[in-house]
């Protein structure tokens, strides 16, 4: 198509010369660049401003239901998270360095780092899923016959012992909204993990494109901005880790 | 028009890659030291430390990752009206939810 594109580019009297990949609407490829990257960006506005709803619940809620959060938080595992913590920066580290490649034209370099990418999102998706079966085997999935069991009897559950839960139990009452974390929780880890599982799928797409030597022919706008969408969801994962894992360890 | 030129001659700067694996660096210094962190008693600072490294680590990827140190003004104008609105909705709530309850805590 862009072949084409040039061809006829070529036979009319008095065009500009242009790269292929630039479209007609636009009078320089700075120009186009401008606007494909203003528009990104433009989409990721909208992301924060969907991903910060949540985070202004959760907030809202935590400082409502306080030792239920507390209590709640602490059945997350730190060794899981922190994991996953650095599986992400890496992808993002991998996903930079894909970049890099396309705009140096390095095909196998590019091609490298995108499967890379793709590999660490796919492990942060498998991290994910044995955190979320060991909630379904402790009925901590709410709506789905959610079990209290953890917070009223906390000396029978391992994770409540180690974080001293066992000596000062919380109250029935407060218990119940233990049932919102996890509401909490799995609306905000599953919205990021959809996210991760959509920019596989472009990984994909990329990796199939790349290979037949895509991006690394001087038009690197859709790899420059996939990158900025992954590294954004990076960043909503730099902020769940601490909320979600990490902030309540040493309730006052 | 010639300002704008001007920008796109910027937005053409290729981030090297010892750039990028000195944020990745301390991207992972960060995290160690935030879990690190959360290991030790520190009261009401403890989600304060915990939310100024997260956005120290944001940040460094929004900067260098994402280019935004290198970009034209317009984004980084548009990032930081993202920023503000998020702002906004987070202010706002807030202030609306801890007044409503004030001295009933």
């Amino acid at each position: 198509m862009s072949e084409t594109t040039a061809i006829a580019g070529a036979a009319e009297q008095g065009h500009h010369a242009h790269p292929p990949y630039q479209r007609h609407h636009f009078e320089t490829i700075a120009q186009q660049n401008d606007a494909t990257n203003f528009a990104m960006w433009l989409f990721l506005l909208t992301e924060i401003m969907f991903f910060g709803g949540l985070f202004c619940a959760y907030l809202i809620y935590r400082n409502w239901y306080y030792p239920a959060f507390v209590a709640a938080s602490h059945q997350l595992d730190i060794f899981w998270g922190t994991l996953n913590t650095g599986v992400l920066i890496t992808s993002s580290f991998t996903m930079a360095m894909g970049v890099w490649c396309a705009e140096t034209k390095k095909k196998s370099g590019l091609v490298l780092c995108l499967a890379l990418t793709f590999v660490l999102g796919l492990a942060f998706l498998g991290v994910k899923g044995i955190e979320y079966h060991e909630k379904w085997e402790k009925h901590h999935i709410p709506g789905l016959h959610y079990s209290l069991n953890s917070f009223l009897n906390p000396s029978t559950d391992e994770a409540a012992v180690k974080a001293g839960d066992d000596k000062h139990p919380i109250a029935a009452d407060m218990a119940v909204h233990t049932e919102l974390y996890f509401f909490l929780y799995f609306a905000m880890t599953g919205m990021h993990a959809l996210h991760m599982i959509i920019g596989i799928a472009i990984l994909g797409f990329m990796l199939v494109r790349a290979q037949a030597g895509a991006y690394t022919n001087g038009h690197v706008t859709f790899v420059e901005n996939f990158g900025l969408y992954w590294h954004f969801v990076d960043i909503i994962w730099i902020f769940l880790f601490p909320l979600l894992y990490l902030i309540s360890r040493h309730p006052q | 028009m010639s300002e704008a030129n001007q920008n796109h001659n910027q937005e053409h700067h290729i981030v090297s890659p010892r750039v990028y694996l000195l944020i990745f660096g301390a991207l992972l210094v960060c995290t160690a030291a935030t879990v690190a962190a959360s290991y030790v008693e520190m009261g009401p600072l403890n989600p304060i430390v915990a939310l100024g490294i997260a956005v120290i680590k944001a940040v460094l990827v929004v900067l260098y990752f994402m280019h935004v140190k290198y970009s034209s003004k317009l984004t980084k104008l548009t990032v930081g009206a993202g920023v503000f609105t998020f702002f906004i909705l987070i202010g706002m709530t807030l202030s609306d939810y801890m007044s409503r309850a004030w001295g009933r805590w």
